[in-house]
C-alpha cells in the first residue's frame, strides 16, 4: 500500500486583516509549524506568528568586520611589507590615506553577506515547494493571501486544522502533497 | 487633492495618497504589469533604434581610440584631463540621485519614494556603467588595466593605495556592486510577480530563475525587510563617500581652484542636484506614455522639485563661497583661478554653469511652476546641462596654471564630443530594455503604502 507524502493544508484569505486574525488565532491555538504568504510584507505578522528576530544582522556584522581587516591588512602588507615605496616622503602605514578603500571594503563586505546571508536563512534558490501546487497560489504574489499548515506541526490533523482554518475565514482549503 | 492638506498628521489615512484613483492591489499589479507584458509600442522600437544607433557612435568611437590612442581626443599639456574626467563625473553624479531615493528617504522613512525608487536605482545603475567606461578606455590602453587591481603581477610592485584614484577603483566598483545588489534584491517579489503571471514557458522560465523561487512568505519577508533596511543603511553612507572620493581626485592636488575642503559636500549636494533632474526628465516622459499617473502622482514630482530646489540652493551657496573664500584666504593663484573662471577664456561655461544650477532651480520657490509639467522638464534639462558644465568648469581650471609660459586652451575634437553624445546612446538603450522587461515600479513596495495594507485598516485607533 503506498502512502501519499502530505506537505500540509493551504487556505486563501482575502485581506491582510483576515490573514493576521488567523495566524494570531493559529499561534494562540498552539501551532507553530505554518506560514503566511503575502504580496507585500505586512506589518505586525512576525508577532502575530509568534516569530523571533531575524539573524541577520549578526551575519552582516561579521562580513563587515571581515572586510574591514581585509582591507588594512592588505594595503598594510603592500604599501609597508612587501615592497616599500617612498610616496612624497609619507610613512609607509599612512592609515588616515587607508581610511577610503577601508571603508568601501567593509561596505562591500557587509552587503554581499546581507544579500547571500538573506537568501541562505531563507533557503533560497528554491525554484521548488509544495505550495505552489495550490490551484490559486498564482495570485499569492498580486493580491491574494495564503495561510499552510505544515503536517509536522504536532497539532496538525487533516480536517480539524482545515476547519479551524476554514472558521477564521480561510477559503479554498486545500490539502497539499509534498 | 486639495492643495491645503497638512501632510504631517499622525494618521497615515489623512495624508496625501500615494496612489491615486480607484486603485486595489490587483489593479496597482496590472498597471505595472501591463508595459512588460503587452507587445512593444511603435514609439519604443523608434526610440530604441535612435538610441541603439547612438550606442553604435559610441562603440565606434571607442575602436577608434583603442586603435589610434588618446591624440584623437583634445588633451593637451596643461589640460591633461578633459572630457573624459569630466563624463565620468557627471554620469556618476547622475546615478547618486537612485541611492539617495532608495536608501536614505528608506531610512528616513519617506514613503513616496516606493514609486519612483525602482526607476532611479535603475537609472543609477546604467549612469555608473556610462561613467566607468571613461575610467576603464581614458589611457587608450584598456587591456592594461588590471594594473589598478592589487594582484601579484610580474613587476612585483603593488597599486599605491595613497592614491586617490586608487581609492575612486573601490569606491566606483564597491557602489556599482552594491546598487546592482540592491535594485535585485528590490526586484525578487516583482520577478515572482511576473512569473506567476506569465503566459508564455520562456517568460515563466526566465522570470522564474532570477525570482529564485520567491514565495511571499513571511519568514522570508523577516529576513527580506532585515536585508533591505541593512543594505539601506549600507548604501547611504556608500552614496555620501563616492562622490566624496571622487572630490578627493581634485582636493587632496595640490592646485589653485581644486585643493579645497568644501570639494567633498559641494560634490555631493550636486550629484544629487543633477541626478533628482534626470529622474524628473525621465519620469516626466514615461509615466505619460505607460499611463502610470496614479502611482507617481503630481505629489510625487513636487517632492523631488523640492529636493532639486533643496540641492541647487547648496551648489549655488558653495560656488558663493568658493569665491569667498578665494579672496578671504588672500592667496592670490587661489583668487586668481576664480577671477578667470569667471572672466577668464572659459567665462563662456562659467556662465552657463551658473544660468542652469543657481538661477533654473529658483523657479521651484513657486508652487505654480514646481507642478507644471512642462516648466519641470525644461528646467530638469536646464540643470542636466549645467551640472555637466560644472564638471567642465572645474577641469578646466588646468588651462592656467602658476607659470604664464605654459598656459593653455582644450578644444574637444570631434572624438570628444562623440563619445560624449554616444554615452547618453548607451544609457538611454539600457534604460529602454528596462522599462519594456523589468516593472518600472515597485510592486510590493507600492502595495505596502496603500492602506488596505495595513492590517489594522478600517479599524478605529
Amino acid at each position: 500500500m503506498s502512502k501519499k507524502q502530505f506537505f500540509g493544508v493551504v487556505g486563501e484569505f482575502k485581506t491582510p486583516k483576515s490573514l493576521m486574525k488567523a495566524a494570531e488565532a493559529l499561534r494562540d491555538a498552539g501551532y507553530t509549524q505554518f506560514e503566511t504568504y503575502s504580496p507585500f510584507p505586512i506589518h505586525g505578522m512576525d508577532d502575530a506568528m509568534g516569530l523571533k528576530h531575524s539573524k541577520l544582522g549578526w551575519i552582516v556584522l561579521c562580513g563587515g568586520f571581515t572586510g574591514l581587516s581585509c582591507a588594512l591588512a592588505l594595503q598594510w602588507w603592500t604599501s609597508a611589507v612587501d615592497y616599500k615605496l617612498t610616496i612624497s616622503g609619507k610613512p609607509f602605514f599612512s592609515y588616515q590615506a587607508f581610511v577610503p578603500v577601508t571603508f568601501e571594503c567593509m561596505v562591500l563586505f557587509s552587503a554581499f553577506c546581507a544579500v547571500f546571508g538573506m537568501l541562505a536563512l531563507n533557503r533560497l534558490p528554491k525554484l521548488y515547494h509544495p505550495v505552489f501546487k495550490h490551484s490559486r497560489f498564482h495570485d499569492a504574489s498580486s493580491h491574494s493571501f495564503f495561510l499552510s499548515v505544515d503536517v509536522k506541526d504536532p497539532l496538525y490533523k487533516t480536517l480539524e486544522t482545515a476547519s479551524f482554518l476554514h472558521g477564521l475565514g480561510g477559503e479554498n482549503l486545500e490539502e497539499i502533497e509534498d | 487633492m486639495s492643495s491645503h492638506v497638512i501632510n504631517y498628521e499622525l494618521d497615515p489615512s489623512k495624508r496625501i495618497p500615494l496612489v491615486t484613483g480607484n486603485n486595489n492591489f490587483k489593479s496597482v499589479t496590472d498597471i505595472i504589469c501591463a508595459p512588460v507584458e503587452q507587445p512593444a509600442p511603435s514609439w519604443w522600437w523608434i526610440a530604441i533604434s535612435a538610441s541603439g544607433s547612438v550606442l553604435l557612435l559610441l562603440l565606434s568611437m571607442l575602436g577608434y581610440l583603442f586603435w589610434e590612442g588618446i591624440g584623437v581626443w583634445g588633451l593637451n599639456n596643461p589640460v591633461a584631463w578633459g572630457f573624459d574626467i569630466v563624463n565620468l563625473v557627471f554620469w556618476v553624479g547622475i546615478g547618486h540621485a537612485g541611492t539617495l531615493i532608495s536608501a536614505i528617504l528608506f531610512l528616513f522613512r519617506q514613503k513616496w519614494r516606493t514609486s519612483i525608487n525602482r526607476f532611479s536605482e535603475a537609472m543609477t545603475i546604467f549612469a555608473v556603467i556610462c561613467a566607468l567606461i571613461f575610467p576603464a578606455v581614458h589611457t587608450g590602453r584598456p587591456w592594461v588595466d588590471y594594473f589598478l587591481l592589487p594582484i601579484p603581477n610580474s613587476m612585483a610592485i603593488w597599486p599605491n593605495f595613497r592614491s586617490p584614484l586608487l581609492w575612486d577603483l573601490f569606491a566606483f566598483t564597491t557602489y556599482f556592486t552594491v546598487s546592482l545588489l540592491f535594485w535585485y534584491v528590490g526586484l525578487i517579489p516583482d520577478l515572482a510577480t511576473l512569473r506567476d503571471r506569465a503566459k508564455t514557458k520562456t517568460r515563466k522560465v526566465v522570470y522564474g530563475l532570477f525570482a529564485l523561487g520567491w514565495r511571499g512568505a513571511n519568514r522570508h519577508w523577516q529576513n527580506y525587510e532585515k536585508a533591505y533596511m541593512i543594505l539601506a543603511a549600507l548604501a547611504a553612507p556608500l552614496v555620501l563617500s563616492v562622490h566624496s572620493i571622487v572630490s578627493f581626485d581634485f582636493a587632496t592636488s595640490q592646485l589653485p581652484g581644486w585643493h579645497t575642503t568644501i570639494f567633498p559636500p559641494y560634490f555631493v549636494a550636486g550629484a544629487v542636484f543633477s541626478g533628482f533632474a534626470m529622474v524628473i526628465s525621465l519620469m516626466v516622459i514615461a509615466r505619460e506614455l505607460f499611463g502610470m499617473k496614479d502611482l507617481v502622482t503630481m505629489y510625487h514630482l513636487e517632492c523631488m522639485n523640492k529636493v532639486i530646489l533643496a540641492t541647487g540652493s547648496i551648489v549655488g551657496y558653495a560656488y558663493g563661497m568658493e569665491f569667498f573664500v578665494a579672496w578671504y584666504s588672500g592667496n592670490e593663484y587661489e583668487a586668481f583661478a576664480f577671477i578667470n573662471r569667471a572672466f577668464g577664456p572659459y567665462a563662456w561655461a562659467y556662465w552657463i554653469m551658473i544660468s542652469c544650477n543657481v538661477i533654473s532651480p529658483q523657479f521651484f520657490w513657486f508652487k505654480k511652476l514646481r507642478t507644471s509639467i512642462p516648466v519641470m522638464f525644461i528646467i530638469s534639462i536646464f540643470v542636466n546641462i549645467g551640472m555637466w558644465f560644472e564638471r567642465f568648469v572645474i577641469v578646466m581650471t588646468l588651462h592656467r596654471d602658476f607659470l604664464p609660459s605654459s598656459w593653455g586652451y582644450f578644444r574637444p575634437t570631434w572624438v570628444d564630443l562623440s563619445t560624449l553624445v554616444g554615452s547618453f546612446g548607451l544609457f538611454f538603450t539600457l534604460f529602454l530594455l528596462f522599462l519594456k522587461f523589468l516593472p518600472m515600479v515597485a510592486i510590493a513596495e507600492v502595495k505596502g503604502v496603500m492602506p488596505a495594507a495595513n492590517p489594522h485598516h478600517g479599524e478605529d485607533h
